[in-house]
This record gives C-alpha cells, sequence and structure tokens, in this order.
C-alpha cells in the first residue's frame, strides 16, 4: 500500500490519543483528513454547545498538521441506535454498555460509511487496539498497553468493518502517546483524558437517567436473611456487584447489590464481598459476533468487564445463534447488558451480550 | 483549481476601495473634537455619510452607522419595541437570525406575529392584512432572502402599511448591488446594509431611520448618530462604505446580469449532466446572484465536505459552532420539511466569477454523484 496514494479519515474528538493518530498517520505520508463526529446535543450554563471546545481542539491540531478538517452531525442516528438501546435496557434492569454500540453502529458504521463516500480507504481511529491486515485476513489484537486495551470496546466489530480500519496506537503505551504528544508540541498534549459516558459526561449519572427514566423506588431486601434494610431509589440506578450509594453501611456490612426483582421492585443485596450470591459459573449471551471463523466448541479466555482480568473458559455455540459459556472457576459479578468478550492469547475473537448467568444449574434469576 | 461560490456569505474587500480608504488614513482624528484635527475627521465623515445616503435616495441625517446589519437590526426592532407599552409587531419566518432571534427573544414579553412563507418562498400580503392591529407598531420583512434569494413583495405591503401606523424595517442586506434599494421607492421607515455583503469591509454596515421617526438607541454613551448609538465613528471604514455602496450601485445592472447568466449557466449545466436537483422557490420571484438547490440524494452536511475537498466552497444552513450544519430554517418553513432542508445547498454567485468556474463547480458535483451512484 502506498500511503500518499491511501486517503485515511481520522475520527477525531480533540483528544490527545485521535491527535497524535492523526500526526503519526501523516508523518507516515498518508492523506490524512480530520473529522469530528458530534452525536450528543448539548448546551452548557453559557447556553454554549459543549462539542465547541472540543471542536477547538480539533481545529489547533489540524491546523498544527496541516490537514484538512471537518464536522458531521450524528446526532440523530446516535439518539435513534445508541441511545435508545441505553434506555430500553435500563428499563429492562439490565446494565448496558453504550460505547459498545457506539463503535458498533456510530464510529465503524455511520463515520466508516461517510468516510468511504468521501473517497477514503480507510478509517482510523485512537483506540488501543491492533488490526493486522493481510490479503483478506483480519485480525484484532489487544493494545500492547494491558491498562488502556480496548478491544472490549471493539468486539462488535465484523471482519468486514474491520477490513477498513486503522488504530496506530494499538502498537504503543498509553505514556508513549503522551510523549509523542509532546514531542510535537501538539495542543492538546496535556488535555485530560475524557472519563464516563460521553453524552453524561461530567454529570451526576443518576441525575442524568432520571431526566429520561421515572425513577421508581422501592424496597431494599437482604437476600440472605431477608431482613427489610431500608428503601432504594429506582432499580435502574444498581449494577450487579455495586458497594457504593447503598445508603446503608456500619453493621453487618459493607454490603452489595446482587440482585434486581423487577416485578416486585425490590433490589438484593448481600454482605461481604465474597458472597456466595455474587458469583456464577456460567452464562448465555445474544448479539453474537465472531471476526473470524471458530469452532462450535471450544476453549478460550473472557472478560466481562472492561479492565477486569481473563478468566478461562469454554464456548459452545447454540443452534439459536446465542452462545453459551462455561467458566473454568466461578466469576464475580458478571452482569446481563454487559459484554462478553473472548480471546486466544492476544486476538480478540469476538463477544455478545450477556443475557442469563448461572450458577451450575441455577438461573441467577434477580439477576436481571 | 478552487471555487468560491458563498458570496451571500461574504465577499472579498474590493482592492482599489482598500487602497483608497488607505490613503486617507492621515485623517485620523476624532470626529467628536471641536479643534481642527476632529473637524478635519468630521467634514470626511459626513461627506461619506451624504454618498452613502445618496445611493439609497434618502438624507444624510436619516443614516445611522453601525457596526453592521446584526447590529442594525437589533437597533431598529429593540429600539422602536422599547418606546411602547404593549406593543404588537410583525415579521416573518424567514428572516435572517439577526431579526429572527431578536424577535423570538421580544415575544416572551411582547406580542409578536410570525407570517409563514409558501413553497414559493413568499410571504403572502393578505396574511399581512389579516395580522395587522391597532397597536402593530413594527413590521420587519427583508426584501431579498438570504438562503434562497427569494424577492419579497415589499412594494405591496409598503401600500397595505401607508394608512398604518406600524412602521416598515425593511432588511436591504441582500438586495444592495443586486435590484434597485430606494428608501422612498420601497416606502421604508428603516433599512438596513452590510458593508461585507456588497464588497466593502466586515464590521460596518447602517440603519436608514426615516426623518421624524422616534427610536430609542441601544448602545448609549455619547451623542453620535443624532443620539441612535453611541460611540466614536469608524471614519474609514465609513469610507468604504460610502464607496462600495456606489461601486455596488453605479456598477449593478453589468454585475447582476453576469451573475443571472452564471446562474442559469449553473442550472442548466446541472440539467445537462443529469444531476438530480429542483430549485428551492421560485426560480423566477429571486435575486441574481442565489440560488438554493435540494439535491434529493445527498445531505448537504456530506457534499459541502466533499465538494471543500475538491475546493469548490459553499455553505447550506448555517453552521453551529462545533462545524456541523444545522439544516436551514428558511426551507423549513417554506416546506416544513426538515429533511428537504438537510439535503439542500445555496451557491451564491458574483461578478468576479467565470463560465469555467460554473463547470468546474458541475463537474466535481457530478463526480460527486457518480461515485455514490454511478457504476
Amino acid at each position: 500500500m502506498d500511503p500518499s496514494k491511501t486517503t485515511v479519515v481520522v475520527g477525531m474528538s480533540g483528544g490527545v490519543d485521535s491527535s497524535v493518530t492523526a500526526q503519526l498517520l501523516k508523518e507516515q505520508g498518508y492523506n490524512v483528513i480530520g473529522i469530528f463526529m458530534k452525536n450528543w446535543d448539548d448546551t452548557d450554563e453559557f447556553g454554549v454547545c459543549t462539542a465547541t471546545e472540543d471542536y477547538e481542539d480539533v481545529r489547533l491540531v489540524a491546523e498544527q498538521i496541516g490537514i484538512p478538517y471537518y464536522s458531521v452531525n450524528f446526532e440523530r442516528e446516535y439518539y435513534d441506535r445508541v441511545f435508545k438501546y441505553f434506555l430500553e435496557e435500563y428499563e429492562k434492569g439490565r446494565t448496558p454498555n453504550p460505547d459498545v454500540m457506539c463503535n458498533k453502529e456510530i464510529k465503524f458504521k455511520a463515520f466508516l460509511d461517510h468516510a468511504m463516500k468521501l473517497g477514503a480507504d480507510y478509517v482510523a481511529t485512537g483506540h488501543y487496539a491492533r488490526v493486522e491486515h493481510d490479503g483478506d485476513s483480519v485480525t484484532m489484537l489487544r493494545g500492547v498497553d494491558n491498562n488502556k486495551d480496548q478491544t472490549y470496546f471493539l468486539n462488535q466489530l465484523s471482519k468486514d468493518q474491520l477490513s477498513k480500519v486503522m488504530f496506530p496506537l494499538g502498537h504503543m503505551e498509553k505514556s508513549e502517546v503522551r510523549a509523542l504528544a509532546h514531542e510535537y508540541d501538539l495542543a492538546t498534549k496535556d488535555k485530560k483524558d475524557s472519563t464516563g459516558i460521553c453524552f453524561i459526561g461530567e454529570r451526576d449519572f443518576k441525575e442524568f437517567l432520571s431526566g429520561y427514566l421515572p425513577a421508581n423506588p422501592g424496597r431494599m431486601i437482604n437476600l440472605d436473611t431477608g431482613e427489610d434494610m431500608g428503601s432504594h431509589d429506582g432499580l435502574m440506578y444498581y449494577t450487579i456487584g455495586q458497594r457504593q450509594g447503598l445508603g446503608i453501611g456500619g453493621e453487618g456490612g459493607p454490603y452489595f447489590v446482587a440482585g434486581k426483582n423487577l416485578k416486585e421492585n425490590e433490589l438484593y443485596v448481600v454482605s461481604q464481598y465474597e458472597n456466595e450470591s455474587l458469583y456464577s459459573t456460567r452464562l448465555t449471551a445474544s448479539d453474537v459476533n465472531f471476526i473470524n471463523d471458530v469452532g462450535d466448541t471450544f476453549d478460550c479466555t473472557a472478560k466481562f468487564r472492561y479492565r477486569q482480568k481473563d478468566v478461562p473458559v469454554t464456548v459452545h455455540k447454540n443452534d439459536d445463534g446465542t452462545i453459551e459459556v462455561v467458566f473454568d472457576g466461578p466469576a464475580r459479578a458478571v452482569t446481563p447488558g454487559q459484554a462478553v468478550v473472548l480471546y486466544d492469547g492476544d486476538v480478540c475473537l469476538g463477544g455478545a451480550t450477556i443475557d442469563t448467568v448461572y450458577n451450575e444449574e441455577k438461573v441467577l434469576e434477580y439477576l436481571g | 483549481m478552487s471555487v468560491y461560490v458563498d458570496y451571500a456569505s461574504t465577499t472579498p474587500f474590493d482592492k482599489e476601495i482598500m487602497e483608497k480608504v488607505m490613503a486617507g488614513a492621515d485623517v485620523f482624528g476624532n470626529p467628536s473634537s471641536i479643534h481642527r484635527v476632529g473637524k478635519d475627521a468630521k467634514a470626511k465623515l459626513q461627506a461619506h455619510r451624504t454618498r452613502i445616503a445618496e445611493s439609497i435616495n434618502a438624507k444624510p441625517k436619516e443614516i445611522i452607522i453601525t457596526s453592521g446589519a446584526t447590529e442594525a437590526n437589533n437597533l431598529a426592532i429593540k429600539g422602536t419595541a422599547g418606546r411602547h407599552e404593549k406593543p404588537h409587531m410583525i415579521t416573518t419566518d424567514i428572516e435572517h437570525a439577526s431579526v429572527r432571534t431578536t424577535y423570538q427573544d421580544l415575544s416572551e414579553q411582547y406580542d409578536v406575529t410570525f407570517l409563514k412563507a409558501s413553497e414559493n418562498g413568499l410571504i403572502d400580503v393578505d396574511d399581512l392584512k389579516k395580522s395587522l392591529q391597532s397597536n402593530t407598531v413594527l413590521v420587519s420583512i427583508m426584501l431579498v432572502n438570504n438562503e434562497t434569494g427569494s424577492i419579497q413583495p415589499v412594494y405591496e405591503i409598503a401600500k397595505v402599511l401607508k394608512d398604518h401606523q406600524a412602521l416598515f424595517h425593511i432588511d436591504a442586506v441582500q438586495a444592495f448591488g443586486h435590484m434597485e434599494v430606494n428608501v422612498h421607492a420601497l416606502g421604508a421607515d428603516m433599512l438596513t446594509l452590510s458593508g461585507h455583503k456588497i464588497y466593502g469591509p466586515k464590521g460596518i454596515g447602517m440603519l436608514y431611520l426615516r426623518e421624524g421617526t422616534k427610536l430609542s438607541a441601544q448602545i448609549t454613551g455619547g451623542s453620535h448618530e443624532l443620539s441612535r448609538r453611541a460611540g466614536t465613528e469608524n471614519t474609514m471604514w465609513v469610507e468604504a462604505l460610502a464607496l462600495a455602496m456606489e461601486k455596488a450601485d453605479s456598477k449593478r445592472a453589468a454585475r447582476s446580469l453576469k451573475e443571472m447568466q452564471l446562474k442559469e449557466r449553473f442550472l442548466n449545466e446541472l440539467t445537462a449532466e443529469e444531476i438530480p436537483f429542483e430549485v428551492n422557490g421560485d426560480v423566477n420571484r429571486q435575486a441574481s446572484h442565489i440560488v438554493n438547490l435540494h439535491f434529493p440524494w445527498s445531505e448537504a452536511e456530506f457534499l459541502l465536505t466533499a465538494l471543500d475537498m475538491t475546493g469548490v466552497y459553499v455553505s447550506a444552513g448555517s453552521a453551529c459552532n462545533a462545524g456541523t450544519v444545522q439544516p436551514s430554517h428558511v426551507i423549513q418553513a417554506m416546506y416544513g420539511d426538515e429533511e428537504r432542508a438537510l439535503k439542500s445547498i445555496r451557491f451564491s454567485f458574483s461578478h468576479l466569477m467565470e463560465e469555467e468556474d460554473i463547470l468546474e463547480i458541475v463537474s466535481q458535483l457530478k463526480a460527486i454523484y457518480e461515485r455514490l451512484y454511478g457504476n
């Protein structure tokens, strides 16, 4: 591939990672175009669109590097394909992962399409993951920075999507990226990394969610003793394994969320971190995506949450398109709605959305 | 090759005018000073004011110099509304943001009627007649719409308002230089113009205020501009405005003819190349330099980016601070259709363009269209 004849559209967020991504590709001689995605319409207390500052950083960096830059609005697509799903999952008592959906539907679908229509050969982002193209074969590998690896959020990408993607930062440590930003004196070199869900930003999660879904307070019950532990603010505000924000502590504590009963609107809590009710041994999952072909039954490792350590598992494909994942040992706080992502060494095989969690034969029916 | 085809957004500052203005920079005095240096500046300022007034058939004392048309529109509207106890005011839903937003803000406090434009881009004079009330104090309607170029029936409106107390405020920013702007013929009580749309500099504009019309200053701090607008006069830019107005007016016939020819050529080429499009509004009732096209096959945001990448500079709707395109409120108002607004682009021409520019725009559009839908 001749870089000078290859057009790469970089998804620029105004952060340090995508800034360095653009700089690296430009330096390698690619024809680089920066595009800022506006996915959420929000204004601050002064009535200024919150994306303004980030776009201003895109402008500064693009002018520094010497690449054209543009903006594209995916507010409608984001609302329809990511935000609605996000709310629906919470309504079902599950804990969704909007970043996984955003990658699948927006960054590597709507945005990728937009870039291809503009004549791009590839789309690049500042994700910490590696993608290797070799003829027709495509593999995705973990980013070499273990602490930053983002393959968890990219597990739903198809081979077709990945064949048009570059992740130049996958081979680097975050600290190297920062150092490079300083070396090039990029305008975003000292910008703080964004945290949390993009559309919520720095706001209080509870307050944000209550603006869209009615909160329905109910009782909080000790799953082991049946004791009434007081009231909860609404089941959607809690996730399995959660310790903070329960409003109970002191004697017998600390307490952890062990389940939800949507019908009775009850929140179940247990004491002790290692309480048996928090552990499961297998799960079933849907929205299954395998980047490359795999067998019907195979051994690999899995993550049930971002940044969690891998656990060894056995995967069985079911006839209905779902998968069953059996853990070698019990795992704690596996949560419906989150992604289960599968790995063979450094290779990310794909992933799915966790639907039902079991402890041996027993369905943890309160987990949902 | 690159082509700028966005002259309704702004025009380049005419170098001949720029040089003339710079040559007079030695006269630097404050026109309010009573010494000789101030008086020299005052003399120049008033001479420029006279030339400005003559360009629109007004008197020098009827001209209020402002920082631009946005300020002039704000002054006309707020300066009138604030003088009345319970005023009713009338405007349209296709005005420029400086008029529309000002009225939207005032509508929280006062009674404001927004007349609706129909698919031809025009206001119905009967709607205006029906909307007039005994307490209507102001009617603001633009002469040429900045997004579609549609020419509003201001002469008929003036007739309707002749026997009514309401003041008639005309935003003529997109009209001047492309059609006749004569404040008496138009029946205007107030009229706004901008420098940078007519090859003058940015940061200068004016409000015509008919002699004897009361208006409250919005910027206070001195008796400049007959106490209607405080602040030391920008004498150099006033000269630039005067020269730009004179030149635009004297060359109006030739320039608008050329614009019309370019526009016609553009539409004919698009048709010949089989690029699907529809003209927004009635093409026969639009100013010479603007045409707004609906491309059912692509969102404007995509087309603007794709065209910019090939060096064709054009615009659509309004830009948000994050660089994305907000669908045009004018197209939405005309068609009641957000989808159409999202897929519409304004092309605005200039006598500075040549036929080869038109061919370049069309060939780039054709390349994009074929990339998306071709074989």
